[in-house]
């Protein structure tokens, strides 16, 4: 039994967003109790929430673990207890892993490390087509069975429209979700940057917008054409917000996440050839980093999702081109979520939508992104004042490739509860379970 | 002993007194209008060497300059190659067709083994951008950049000023145009970064695909129209086509570029009666550049050449050290 004291529970799920007390038990939400009526004895657990947020466990619909496979930059371990860290009790993870997540056996044992070792649950994406060759497709329903949640050949997307378009019409038989992300890879060609002057400047060629866009109308055209789901990931163009907005409008089954990094930084983060800013899709201008938080205002944009993605130092020790893409996140995707708190045009029950509720909504994952009773008891506190920094030394994940080391952050999980079990802690006394 | 004979150092008199604190040579994106001008002034002392009957001095006597070459290079190699055996430097060339990459070695590691036999001075060619950058962060000695990808090509770029101010005594005013693959050139965005520093009226033309819209943000007027930036023009510098760095079609054919973009008699009737024209080889002649016109009286291509040692030299000078311990 845990009760967790005095804290302001913020749950669009349940509508609720008062201070009052949550009751765990047997890993689920067994009741909610209004301020006053906090229990004076307790048999069991007390975290004191005074002055913090309450939120249902954070998601993050979009990691990855590299495990199996590539274990040195991270595997289920280190990267569940990241998570953990950052807030978050559950990740979803995608299937470039050595073997790809292509059969059920490859899901399974991601699902059972996780069970053992893991500091967060664990849903497991598998490819949309064998060996993510973009032809033929994996067996949906087995997979599913065997755990996966959704299928998805990120970072290698579906070239030909036509698998794609057999893809969501079988999927939809089902009402499987697909993931996908959106790049034309003729037009992105080489490129190893976004396409605009701080590029054109230092010589190294670009990744036009365009490239992403073209892309998200042909996933958009064809969810359209087949009345299948289709979730677009990792936002990052102005154009893509808008198309995504459009499709909204016309009914088409279609959701979208952004990263925070989309929204925290653009392509001058790239000056200097830093490798730590490389990622694909690629950091954008101003232009796309103010229509993606327009988008995140208007409810446009669904979630929020860090494309967490390991490298070992040497992939990143090296010359631009030659740079793997990608940049951790788990650990700094919440405080960089929370710094779109400080206009205003983003409220706390907003952000536990984008961080939590709708991603348990799109991905169907029961019992997740609310405290409900009877939901499962995965909490994450937040202290919304405290003020740290993010520091190399401190990264749970075995990877550092990070452009946010040093930076002043505001607002950061203090204790989380991944099924009524402690996971992370910072408050005195609570520590976590083993 | 080498070089003793007329083995004094340049001349510093006429070299206005500047601290001189940069470790490596990496890009001109940085350089002040005053730093540029200092560099020129010590290339126009080395030039004195140049034309003394002993052409060496010992300024560098004991201090070895690595000629680190990831990609072919006759030119710039040889022209550096001279410039460190006239200030008595140990040349040692390290030349690799292939990147070290491709065989396994990460530029990294290759940088770290040269480091290890410390030299003073690395001059890295390399066919990616940003990598003497890169290389900087990681070595103990100097860098001097001799081309890296798309990015810069500093010497060049101090080379194509140096060879303009000696024909035109200045740089601010002059209308400059640049032709050609402005998308894939570093000696392109190295004049861009010195010249426009320098005041020049800059101007870039070629055909869309090669001319990206965002080049005005260095300053520069983009057309697409030789005849526009030809009119009126003080220097034309052509740049080569580099069919090598090309993996996709960005024109047609050779012909069709030659046809709108080619630099011949009757489109350089357009440009000032005492116009010069500019070029950094290897040049492809009667594409980018008539044989007529190369070979003409306003073509200071040659002169271009042999500002080239002199600006070397006197670049490996100030990294060396030579001007403060003079001093």
């Amino acid at each position: 039994m845990l009760l967790v004291k005095g804290g302001r529970v913020i749950d669009p799920g349940s509508g609720r967003d008062e201070v009052g007390n949550v009751v765990i038990a047997d890993g689920k939400v067994a009741d909610f109790l209004p301020v006053g009526e906090a229990p004076g004895t307790f048999d069991g657990t007390v975290l004191d929430a005074t002055g913090k947020w309450v939120l249902p466990g954070l998601i993050d619909m979009h990691v990855h673990l590299r495990d199996p496979g590539f274990e040195w930059k991270e595997d289920i371990r280190s990267g569940t207890a990241a998570a953990a860290a950052g807030g978050f009790t559950s990740v979803v993870c995608m299937a470039n892993t050595s073997p790809v997540n292509d059969h059920p056996e490859v899901t399974r044992y991601i699902r059972e490390k996780a069970a053992s070792a893991g500091s967060a649950n664990v849903f497991p994406v598998a490819a949309l087509t064998r060996g993510q060759n973009g032809k033929e497709m994996t067996d949906f329903s087995e997979l599913f069975e065997a755990g996966a949640i959704a299928f998805s050949d990120d970072g290698r997307p579906v070239r030909s429209p036509l698998v794609l378009r057999r893809a969501l019409e079988y999927a939809n038989a089902f009402d499987f979700l697909i993931l996908e992300h959106a790049e034309d890879h003729e037009l992105s060609g080489e490129g190893a940057a976004n396409e605009g002057w701080t590029a054109h400047r230092l010589g190294i060629p670009g990744i036009p917008s365009a490239a992403e866009e073209i892309a998200i109308a042909r996933d958009i055209l064809l969810a359209r054409l087949t009345g299948g789901r289709i979730h677009i990931q990792h936002i990052s163009t102005k154009m893509g917000v808008d198309l995504l907005r459009m499709a909204k409008r016309a009914g088409i089954r279609v959701t979208g996440e952004t990263a925070p990094h989309y929204f925290t930084l653009t392509d001058a983060a790239i000056e200097g050839y830093n490798t730590c800013a490389k990622m694909n899709p690629p950091l954008r201008g101003e232009e796309d980093r103010m229509a993606i938080l327009e988008g995140i205002v208007d409810g446009t944009i669904d979630a929020i999702a860090s494309d967490h993605a390991p490298h070992d130092e040497y992939t990143k020790r090296c010359e631009f081109v030659a740079a793997s893409n990608g940049i951790i996140g788990l650990e700094t995707s919440l405080p960089l979520s929370m710094a779109l708190l400080a206009g205003g045009k983003v409220a706390p029950a907003r952000l536990v939508d984008l961080l939590s509720a709708t991603p348990a909504r799109i991905l169907g994952l029961k019992g997740k992104g609310t405290l409900r009773k009877g939901a499962d008891g995965d909490v994450t506190i937040v202290d919304p004042e405290a003020e740290w920094e993010f520091r190399k030394s401190d990264v749970r994940s075995k990877s550092r490739n990070s452009p946010f080391f040093g930076w002043k952050m505001r607002g950061r999980a203090v204790a989380v509860l991944c099924r009524g079990r402690v996971t992370y802690s910072l408050l005195k006394g609570v520590t976590p379970d083993a | 002993m080498e070089g003793g004979a007329t083995g004094e150092p340049p001349r510093e008199g006429e070299v206005t007194p500047m601290e001189w604190r940069r470790k490596h040579v990496l890009g001109l994106a940085d350089f002040s209008a005053e730093e540029i001008e200092f560099v020129i002034d010590t290339a126009r002392s080395m030039e004195d060497v140049l034309t003394r009957d002993i052409k060496k001095v010992p300024a560098l006597r004991g201090k070895t300059v690595v000629n680190l070459f990831f990609e072919a290079s006759t030119r710039t190699r040889t022209s550096f190659e001279i410039a460190g055996k006239r200030l008595s430097a140990d040349v040692v060339n390290f030349s690799s067709a292939v990147s070290s990459v491709a065989k396994g070695e990460t530029l990294l590691d290759t940088a770290k083994n040269i480091n290890a036999m410390m030299p003073s001075i690395i001059v890295m060619r390399h066919p990616v951008s940003g990598a003497s950058q890169f290389l900087s962060r990681h070595v103990t000695c100097s860098v001097i950049n001799a081309g890296d990808g798309s990015n810069e090509h500093p010497t060049q770029g101090l080379l194509d000023l140096y060879a303009i101010i000696k024909v035109k005594d200045k740089i601010k005013g002059l209308k400059i145009s640049i032709i050609g693959d402005i998308l894939h050139s570093r000696v392109a965005r190295s004049n861009l970064h010195s010249l426009s520093r320098m005041g020049a009226d800059l101007w870039l033309c070629g055909p869309g695909t090669l001319v990206p819209k965002e080049m005005v943000r260095f300053g520069a007027t983009v057309t697409n129209d030789i005849r526009e930036a030809v009119r009126d023009a003080d220097v034309v510098m052509m740049l080569r086509i580099q069919l090598e760095r090309q993996k996709t079609s960005y024109f047609p054919s050779l012909r069709e570029y030659a046809r709108n973009y080619g630099l011949n008699s009757e489109v350089f009737s357009l440009a000032r009666k005492d116009a010069i024209i500019m070029h950094p080889g290897p040049i492809n002649r009667g594409v980018e550049l008539s044989d007529e016109l190369a070979d003409s009286s306003h073509s200071i291509i040659l002169n271009q050449v042999e500002s080239g040692v002199a600006i070397r030299m006197a670049l490996l000078y100030l990294l060396a050290g030579g001007h403060n311990a003079a001093r």
